[in-house]
């Protein structure tokens, strides 16, 4: 397996997976747990394209939820209301043209959104996204022929197993590329120190648009997953909660750890399920889910900053190896 | 013809005047130095050349060329390079990646080349990858490629620094305080060092500097900042023997 | 032009109660640069204080007027205040020094811990509560159709009263000339001799407690209360000391008063639903516009 077509393998690999273990979950598992699992693929898709934001490129997005809100309605709305009696058409194709369409629409607000406010940095970047997210929120509220804020209901359900974890892993393959390349370098540069980067000629702005936007597309695409699953969406699904959220599974992950995000973004997706069926004294604990999701986040950022995985960095991992005796391998191939 | 010109340059903060119409030229291929006491303005000079800031009066000429009110980037990419006073390294990649970094604006790589990685991507980043092991071979840096930046020690990092500013390909180059927290050996070394990179690369170096032995040893040209305002500029010699920078730097009473 | 002066003045009452809330998210950022998320969670604090305080036997007995409404103030200016320091102390003060948006995000962690643990069951529960009458609402002027009842006076005097007060106490203080200095250098101040951490104690009490003012006048005007119903006027409030630029105390004020007019102008004029979204575009505008804020200094990066 040569280092050129690795990528492309473990893609091919990772949709084989996917459609392999689709069979015996269809048949084995049941409604409820396979909700779950299409919420922890939705999350994972949703906390892996911000993580290209705010791990990557060190831009403190809040207002993610309002990228997700644009793809789920543009999707949404594209199969109830246009194509919805569209003939010779099959249903995957449609899908995949509506979820694109609702990637490219958030790819498009994010371009809008990015350009004037990234410019801005740290605490004024995440208020500026937060009232963008909001804003968003509110037009969709006030949109009658969208619902208003009822929202759009009786979306059919196209959202599968395969069709989540397959654009995952679609997502996966973008992001470890990206970041094993020009850009990716150019993504960490700029987190790492802006005034460098441009020192070396390094156009931080228009990286840190990029990997915004490229962030929206994913979370649009996420967005038409989740509408297309939940058959009712409603503006209040993407407040500024649904933000925080996605913010937290990138932080709990460790910024930048492409895995460890997902890791958490399973967990917190997972945890308030577990939490359900636990009784406390007569209490349910999901009534304290939020408590203790609360205390854990601000516990975490007084002990562990770095996320639970800590600074885990493959790279420098394997570069520990690669010093005993045989530094050729990172080499080139240098005859 | 010059290779840089700056002419009446002045940057004012509020009331202060970091610099108070400057006006200097830079030779091709010259080795030349800005000395002068703390706060004397010499790194705000290096940050209006670069566009970190955008001078309150005057032009700048690189190449014949205006660069006032271009981007830092686009003014690395016209071809003036630097260093920082302070070390300003991407601590979380590696030596290698860092000088990698430097080489992000000759590569030919789009975003969607960067994504699914073609053939003639793999081509590309291999020779890239030749020129960065030159490169810090030259620096004595080869071992360290794959460490982390931060990791490094005081001296490496400011080498690394300097690669990286060389990876851009410049023709100017601006060294802040290269030679400050090392040895007598190192300064030595790094003394050589510049030398050698001019030579080999044909460009033109200028560097703030404190040690004065440096300054003396290797610049044929050196221009002092005082409060703001050019006091004395010329060789070394005329430069020592100059009673306003002797004042400058000694005081009135000396 | 009458149904115009009626919206200004509801505008700027409500602007009034911003205006307290924003002040201490301005004082807070002065200091320590950061953005006391949860501040607008205190302000929701000060109602449930001021709530079980109106219920209490004693207060009942008095029944609405001015004495109700000094101990009600008193309570939830000094609840919320204390509860400020506790927070700073248990949340940000291990924080010190490290990156800001590892604070911002603890921030929001206290934010959501104060929403949640105030809705379960046994603490406030997440149905609304109708907050009891301090005082009776009297119509104090008519003229046409123009109304203005006494809770507006209320609001304007306390409000104005407190701001003057704050003033005082930030100009003619010692712990004002502490505050002012560490707001500028947080380092030196502590070099020269100040104890900045009763100084960053003594702002969150303030700021807090400007708060639990805000909150009572909020109650008293909107006398449904939740345990989010901090969210918005929060992040308005914050919207207010952006626009009048972050750190700036008059900034805050004014700013308070614009958005507060802002809003009411666009639910009278445009839209109710709108009410909203005009003031988060007044945010985005200036922030993409003049982030330092109509009375803030910009500043430029050391490199």
């Amino acid at each position: 397996m040569s280092k050129k077509n690795r990528s492309y393998i473990y893609l091919l690999v990772g949709l084989v997976a996917v459609v392999g273990l689709s069979f015996p979950l269809e048949a084995s598992v049941n409604s409820y747990d396979m909700r779950i699992i299409i919420n922890i693929g939705i999350s994972m898709i949703l906390a892996a394209s911000l993580n290209l934001i705010n791990g990557f490129t060190g831009q403190f997005s809040l207002g993610h939820a309002g990228f997700m809100a644009i793809g789920a309605y543009t999707a949404s709305a594209l199969t109830t209301l246009v194509f919805g009696s569209a003939e010779g058409v099959t249903q995957e194709l449609l899908f995949l043209v509506v979820l694109l369409a609702g990637g490219i629409t958030a790819a498009i607000a994010g371009l809008l959104i990015g350009i004037p406010s990234l410019r801005l940095k740290g605490d004024y970047l995440a208020i500026v996204t937060l009232g963008f997210g909001e804003i968003i929120r509110v037009i969709l509220q006030n949109i009658e022929p969208l619902g208003g804020s009822l929202g759009i209901s009786g979306i059919p359900r196209y959202t599968t197993f395969i069709w989540t974890f397959g654009i995952l892993a679609v997502l996966i393959f973008i992001s470890e590329n990206l970041m094993r390349s020009t850009y990716g370098r150019g993504f960490l540069a700029t987190r790492d120190d802006e005034i460098a980067a441009e020192s070396v000629g390094v156009n931080t702005t228009k990286y840190k648009v990029i990997a915004f936007v490229i962030g929206a597309f994913f979370a649009g695409v996420a967005g038409g997953l989740y509408g297309h699953y939940n058959s009712l969406i409603r503006p209040l699904d993407f407040g500024f909660l649904k933000s925080v959220e996605i913010v937290v599974m990138v932080i709990l992950g460790g910024m930048g750890s492409t895995w460890g995000v997902l890791l958490a973004a399973a967990l917190l997706t997972y945890l308030p399920e577990a939490l359900r069926k636990i009784d406390l004294f007569g209490v349910s604990l999901s009534d304290f889910r939020m408590t203790i999701y609360s205390l854990a986040l601000i516990l975490l950022m007084i002990f562990r900053p770095q996320g639970l995985l800590g600074n885990f960095n493959p790279k420098e991992f394997a570069g520990r190896f690669k010093k005993n005796g045989q530094s050729k391998k990172s080499k080139p191939a240098v005859s | 013809m010059s290779l840089l010109h700056i002419n009446n340059l002045t940057m004012r903060f509020g009331g202060l005047t970091a610099v108070d119409a400057v006006t200097e030229t830079i030779e091709p291929l010259s080795l030349a130095g800005l000395i002068g006491p703390n706060g004397a303005g010499k790194t705000t000079v290096f940050n209006m050349i670069t566009g970190v800031y955008q001078p309150t009066e005057g032009e700048i000429l690189f190449d014949a060329l205006s660069i006032v009110g271009s981007n830092p980037h686009e003014i690395a990419n016209q071809g003036i390079a630097r260093t920082f006073q302070n070390i300003r390294l991407f601590p979380s990649l590696s030596v290698f990646d860092n000088v990698r970094v430097g080489f992000n604006n000759a590569s030919k790589t789009g975003l969607f080349g960067s994504i699914l990685q073609p053939g003639r991507y793999w081509t590309e980043e291999k020779e890239i990858a030749d020129k960065i092991d030159h490169l810090l071979g030259m620096f004595g840096l080869l071992d360290n490629r794959q460490e982390l930046a931060k990791n490094l020690s005081y001296g490496d990092q400011r080498r690394v620094e300097i690669v990286r500013a060389m990876a851009t390909d410049p023709k100017l180059l601006l060294l802040d305080e290269p030679a400050a927290g090392m040895n007598p050996t190192e300064k030595v070394e790094l003394m050589n060092l510049i030398r050698y990179l001019r030579d080999e690369f044909k460009i033109a170096i200028l560097l703030i500097e404190h040690d004065m032995k440096v300054v003396m040893g290797i610049c044929e040209k050196i221009a002092v900042l005082d409060h703001g305002a050019k006091i004395a500029s010329g060789t070394p010699e005329e430069v020592k023997n100059n009673p306003e920078v002797i004042k400058a730097y000694l005081g009135e009473s000396g | 032009m009458e149904e115009f002066l009626q919206q200004l003045i509801n505008g700027l009452s409500l602007g009034a109660i911003y205006a307290l809330i924003a002040l201490g998210y301005t004082m807070i950022y002065g200091v320590l640069r950061f953005i006391n998320f949860a501040h607008g969670d205190v302000f929701m604090i000060g109602t449930y204080i001021g709530f079980y305080v109106l219920n209490t036997a004693f207060v009942q007995s008095l029944g609405p007027g001015a004495e109700t409404a000094v101990i009600v103030f008193l309570a939830a200016m000094v609840g919320c205040g204390l509860l400020g320091v506790i927070i700073e102390f248990l949340a940000y003060r291990p924080l010190r020094n490290r990156p800001k948006l590892t604070v911002l995000i603890t921030a929001i962690g206290v934010s959501f811990f104060l929403e949640y643990t105030g809705q379960l069951p046994f603490v406030f529960g997440a149905d609304p509560r109708t907050f009891p009458t301090v005082v009776e609402k009297t119509t104090v002027l008519q003229a046409g159709g123009l109304v203005i009842d006494s809770y507006q006076i209320i609001i304007f005097v306390v409000a104005i009263a407190l701001m003057l007060g704050l003033r005082l106490l930030i100009m003619k203080t010692r712990i004002g000339t502490a505050l002012r200095a560490s707001s500028m250098n947080l380092k030196a101040a502590s070099l020269m001799g100040i104890n900045t951490n009763a100084v960053i104690s003594f702002t969150f009490f303030v700021g807090s407690a400007l708060a639990g003012a805000g909150a009572i006048l909020y109650a008293m005007s909107y006398p449904k209360i939740n345990p989010l119903m901090g969210i918005l006027p929060g992040l308005k409030a914050f919207i207010a000391a952006v626009l009048g630029g972050i750190g700036n105390i008059l900034g805050a004020a004014v700013g308070g008063f614009i958005i507060g007019a802002a809003e009411t102008m666009t639910a009278g004029y445009i839209s109710p639903t709108l009410r909203d979204a005009i003031v988060f575009a007044i945010l985005i505008i200036i922030l993409i516009v003049k982030p330092s804020g109509l009375f803030g200094r910009g500043g430029t990066e050391k490199v």
